[in-house]
């Protein structure tokens, strides 16, 4: 094996500075990630194919019948903005949650509130999460179920979402907004940068053995 | 914000630059890894031509998927046996140290870090899932972090962070018979809600923390994540150091365990730190106490009526009304009395020796009832082992309770562990979701060790302090 050194990756992450597209709605509070993805699906070494099983004991019952579910219906085809309420996302850190909804196709995700691991996870993807008061977010929801073929712009820099005549003022936290719009998502690269610094930072600690973060390893 | 206090401490320790993107660059002391959330990172490294940059600051153990029954290989399940050849081979080529179930340290990964004393006060811990906050118990900085993280962690030993706020939990008082630390975390998420915590650290404090074991610490930081609070911690002390002495880590070192000993001091919490905010909770008042609901803040007290939703703030009714509908309850109704299937004694949250001779002091010379599947999954073979040793098998296995190898279980049925069709589970884990046991019709009342004990003898969800002789170890 060669000595283990930290690149600084390939090509900066691309920006995404806005996301535009219809929409679907999917409400309640406290969505967790169980629900998002159940663990059985997680016996898989890749994260492909995971979009199938997007909320699917939500979405089927013990007999694979459809049960109602947005994900389940015909009008929301294709969309790509997902709209949510408060603490969606809590729980379990898999990943494989916001993964399985990038797959199905959804690249932002717009709600009253997100649980911290799962919003940390979708910027990791580039997929931003788009917070917003309860009320517009009720409205849009209630929008997007009339006008399932109408488009949703959200604007992740001026921090807006806009549809039909209505401009929602909305927040993307600070921190996601920078790495979205300046394309600075992709943290492997970013920190791999600063490899000498790393190193320094572990020898100052008394509780890591020099030998562990030497530069040349046998 | 927050200045002087040991989360304050140990970020500043650890962080190597400020990121373009406002995010902190901290450098990791301890990355935990599992089977389940890491093959897709290393995938991405390999993806990427990158080795993993500190092995020796990793350490990797199999939990999830493991089955607890028979246990030879190639397991019969071929998703499992995939997944831990596939984390077998990674461990390899990066010359990651494994503790895999033929060492005698196989368990969950929350179990064995601070049994082996990888974990230490004034480290930065993450692993792959959200139940890292465990570590905290320890004094040390721990959160759980999603596969893209892991890969970076892998690639540079670092992950970006934004600083967040500490909220010091105060819990006073003593703690009443019967109640343990668990009822403490159960009745905080319950006040502070589920997403109360977002955006927070929270600091344990007060001499009801002070006072438990590190095994009770760790039940609590545990679950910090139930409340949206990614990492908790405890102050280290006396109790703290009691438990290193014993680990691998310093057991045959007294000498490393003197060197180190100042820093862990020089991390604490300074008398005159200041907080984004600060909870007082009177522990004397605290009851055993459990989940009605489908969400880990969707607790009562034993003897306290089940709320009905119309009383509960606006946001919080509709989830409150879809709950008491799965799990078959009344509002105005206690739990006292729900009928249950299985008792689950096992999980991160509470599998540890102490739990488990807790409940079994408690099972001696009473038997499961008749209708109750019970089952003891310890959380790791060192617990196993020493529960052995000390006859606790026995004693569950002539109660009626079947003795498992350790693992996750049916904590989050991803092995053979799960619950059937509507079956209510008494379980001592950290999670009540709708499906999260394996059937999405099944339903999991969450509470103490001690009180799974007494449902599985009785077959219904009981409040222990009204049964004989309740022992406390």
């Amino acid at each position: 094996m060669s000595s283990p050194e930290f690149s600084a990756g390939e090509a900066p992450a691309e920006k995404v500075t806005e996301v535009s597209g219809t929409g679907i709605p999917v409400r309640g509070n406290d969505i967790d990630t169980d629900q998002i993805i159940p663990a059985r699906f997680m016996k898989v070494v890749t994260f492909d194919g995971l979009g199938q099983f997007s909320f699917f004991d939500q979405r089927f019952d013990d007999d694979d019948n459809e049960k109602d579910h947005p994900f389940n219906e015909e009008q929301y085809r294709g969309a790509n903005v997902l709209v949510v309420n408060a603490n969606f996302g809590c729980g379990s850190s898999r990943e494989h949650a916001p993964q399985a909804l990038m797959r199905w196709g959804i690249d932002a995700v717009v709600g009253e509130s997100f649980a911290e691991i799962f919003a940390g996870n979708c910027l990791a993807l580039g997929v931003p999460t788009v917070t917003a008061d309860q009320d517009d977010i009720e409205a849009l929801q209630d929008y997007v179920e009339a006008n399932p073929d109408a488009e949703v712009d959200i604007d992740v820099a001026a921090e807006t979402i806009t549809y039909d005549d209505t401009v929602i003022d909305a927040e993307v936290h600070d921190a996601q907004r920078k790495a979205l719009v300046e394309g600075v998502w992709d943290t492997t690269a970013l920190m791999g940068a600063n490899e000498e610094a790393v190193r320094e930072t572990a020898r100052s600690l008394p509780y890591v053995p020099a030998e562990h973060v030497a530069e040349d390893e046998a | 914000m927050s200045e002087g206090t040991l989360y304050d401490k140990v970020w500043d320790r650890h962080k190597v630059t400020r990121l373009p993107t406002g995010q902190d660059q901290l450098f990791v002391g301890l990355h935990l890894v599992h089977e389940v959330t890491s093959p897709q990172a290393f995938g991405m490294l390999q993806e990427r031509g990158q080795e993993v940059a500190f092995p020796e600051r990793t350490h990797a153990t199999v939990d999830h998927i493991v089955p607890t029954g028979n246990r030879d290989r190639p397991y019969r399940d071929d998703a499992a046996e995939s997944m831990m050849a596939e984390l077998e081979e990674n461990v390899r080529d990066s010359g990651i140290d494994f503790s895999d179930p033929d060492s005698g340290d196989q368990g969950i990964v929350h179990v064995i870090g601070p049994e082996q004393g990888l974990t230490q006060p004034g480290m930065t811990i993450v692993c792959g899932d959200s139940h890292t906050s465990t570590h905290g118990a320890f004094g040390a900085l721990a959160f759980g972090i999603g596969t893209s993280q892991i890969r970076d962690v892998l690639a540079t030993g670092c992950v970006a962070m934004e600083k967040q706020k500490v909220r010091k939990i105060e819990v006073t008082g003593e703690l009443g018979e019967g109640v343990t630390a668990k009822d403490v975390i159960l009745t905080i998420i319950g006040k502070l809600g589920t997403d109360g915590g977002v955006g927070y650290v929270y600091e344990y404090a007060g001499e009801a923390i002070e006072d438990l074991g590190m095994e009770g610490r760790m039940s609590i930081c545990n679950m910090s994540i139930e409340g949206g609070a990614r990492a908790g911690y405890v102050n280290p002390d006396e109790t703290t150091y009691e438990w290193l002495k014993g680990t691998d880590a310093f057991a045959d070192d007294p000498e490393e365990f003197e060197r180190l000993k100042p820093y862990w001091e020089s991390i604490r919490t300074d008398d005159d730190a200041e907080y984004d905010d600060v909870v007082t909770i009177d522990g004397s008042a605290i009851e055993p106490t459990v989940t009605w609901g489908t969400t880990p803040g969707q607790t009562a007290g034993i003897t306290e009526p089940i709320p009905d939703p119309d009383d509960l703030p606006e946001e919080d009714r509709d989830t409150a009304r879809r709950a008491q509908k799965h799990m078959r309850v009344e509002p105005g109704d206690t739990m006292e009395g729900y009928d249950i299937d299985v008792a689950f004694l096992g999980s991160c949250t509470n599998a540890r020796l102490k739990d488990l001779r807790e409940a079994a002091a408690f099972v001696e010379g009473r038997e499961v009832a008749d209708d109750v599947r019970a089952m003891v999954v310890p959380g790791s073979q060192r617990v196993r082992d020493a529960a052995e040793a000390e006859g606790l098998d026995e004693v569950f296995k002539e109660a009626g309770f079947d003795w498992r190898e350790p693992g996750c279980s049916m904590c989050l049925g991803m092995n053979d562990d799960q619950l059937e069709g509507d079956e209510a589970s008494a379980s001592s884990s950290n999670r009540n979701f709708v499906g999260r046991q394996g059937s999405k019709d099944g339903r999991t009342v969450l509470m103490s060790p001690i009180m799974v004990a007494a449902a599985a003898v009785t077959g219904e969800v009981t409040d222990v302090r009204e049964m004989e002789e309740v022992a406390t170890v």
